[in-house]
């Protein structure tokens, strides 16, 4: 895998797609146990996205990755702003100027966003987040070298994390709230970062196929 | 008794709300009993108008009201904390280790910090006295 700046563009573009069409589902999600915005903001805060790294081809991939960050902090609006905010500023702090990712970078990539979103939200998994899905899926990606058919392994383990939510009870954001009324329901936040990881899977196998 | 020369300078106050109309209610019902002296300025709702908060406004709005004894941060819940620690961190020096963010209920810590710096008092006091207004009898 040797992803440039362009092709790293339209991975971005992929996942702003599948966040889009799955707009409706995600607010639904967190409509019952949150504030039914989740989708929207996501929504908004990827189309914005699309529209700030359009013209970023010459530009290498830490910038286009902290771009994608900055640019979801000032738009979406809710808690997943700061949230993917700062993974994805994290992800560009951890590939710098590169102008060129391989799969090594993936995992350093998100590590890195795994890590900004567990100091920024203070969460641990276990408790109904984003971590949920992604701490599985980097473990997968830790496990051995990485390449397509790992990566596809650790979709599949952020999506049985994202099962893992429905069993427990929410800790963090507004869910929490609801106490053991959460049980039952799955994480909004996990489901839109499993959504991503599944986006990163697709894009990457049409390239190799 | 605290005497305040004129052009002294006071802790200026944000509030972080998902609701424009929720800080803009809080900063009328502040002014209404302090007076307009403290710099109270308003960072919420999103720029096309849906609830949310936004990292770079809240920047701006402490950059418009620092002038050199701080700037205390009260934000509503949830998003509004992790975006004003993300704009914190975003703010260069003097300026960022001189912003604090307040853990407090929004309107009484608002209330009871606004007040404190209309007396002049320091960042670390305006923010232990929003601080102070949790568990704060309402009902005598």
């Amino acid at each position: 895998m040797a992803v440039g700046s362009a092709k790293l563009i339209e991975i971005i573009n992929l996942v702003a797609n599948d966040i889009q069409e799955n707009k409706d589902f995600l607010t639904q999600l967190d409509s019952a146990i949150g504030d039914a915005d989740h989708g929207i903001n996501m929504s908004k805060g990827f189309k914005a996205v699309t529209e700030k790294i359009a013209a970023m081809t010459d530009k290498d991939c830490g910038s286009i990755l902290k771009t994608v960050g900055m640019t979801l902090v000032s738009t979406v609006g809710g808690a997943s702003g700061p949230l993917y905010g700062t993974a994805f500023m994290r992800a560009g702090q951890a590939v710098g100027t590169k102008k060129e990712l391989g799969f090594d970078d993936l995992l350093l990539i998100l590590d890195a966003a795994l890590e900004g979103i567990k100091m920024r939200g203070k969460a641990e998994k276990g408790e109904k987040t984003i971590v949920d899905a992604l701490e599985p899926a980097v473990e997968v990606l830790k496990s051995s070298p990485v390449n397509l058919k790992l990566l596809e392994e650790a979709v599949k383990a952020a999506k049985d994390g994202v099962e893992y939510t429905k069993g427990i009870i929410a800790k963090k954001g507004r869910a929490s709230y609801l106490g053991e009324r959460s049980i039952g329901h799955q994480d909004p936040g996990a489901t839109s970062c499993y959504i991503m990881l599944a986006a990163v899977h697709r894009a990457l196998s049409e390239k190799s196929s | 008794m605290i005497v305040l020369e004129w052009g002294d300078a006071l802790v200026g106050i944000i509030l972080v709300s998902h609701s424009k109309k929720m800080a803009e209610g809080a900063k009328e019902i502040i002014t209404q009993v302090i007076g307009d002296k403290v710099k109270i300025e308003v960072a919420a709702g999103t720029s096309d108008n849906r609830l949310g908060t936004d990292v770079f406004l809240i920047e701006q709005k402490v950059l418009e009201v620092f002038d050199g004894d701080g700037v205390l941060i009260i934000p509503d819940l949830g998003s509004a904390v992790m975006s004003a620690e993300m704009a914190i961190e975003s703010l260069e020096e003097p300026v960022r280790s001189k912003t604090h963010l307040a853990d407090s209920p929004f309107f009484e810590g608002a209330i009871a910090a606004s007040m404190e710096a209309s007396f002049g008092k320091s960042l670390e006091e305006v923010k232990k006295a929003a601080e102070n207004t949790r568990g704060m009898n309402k009902i005598a």
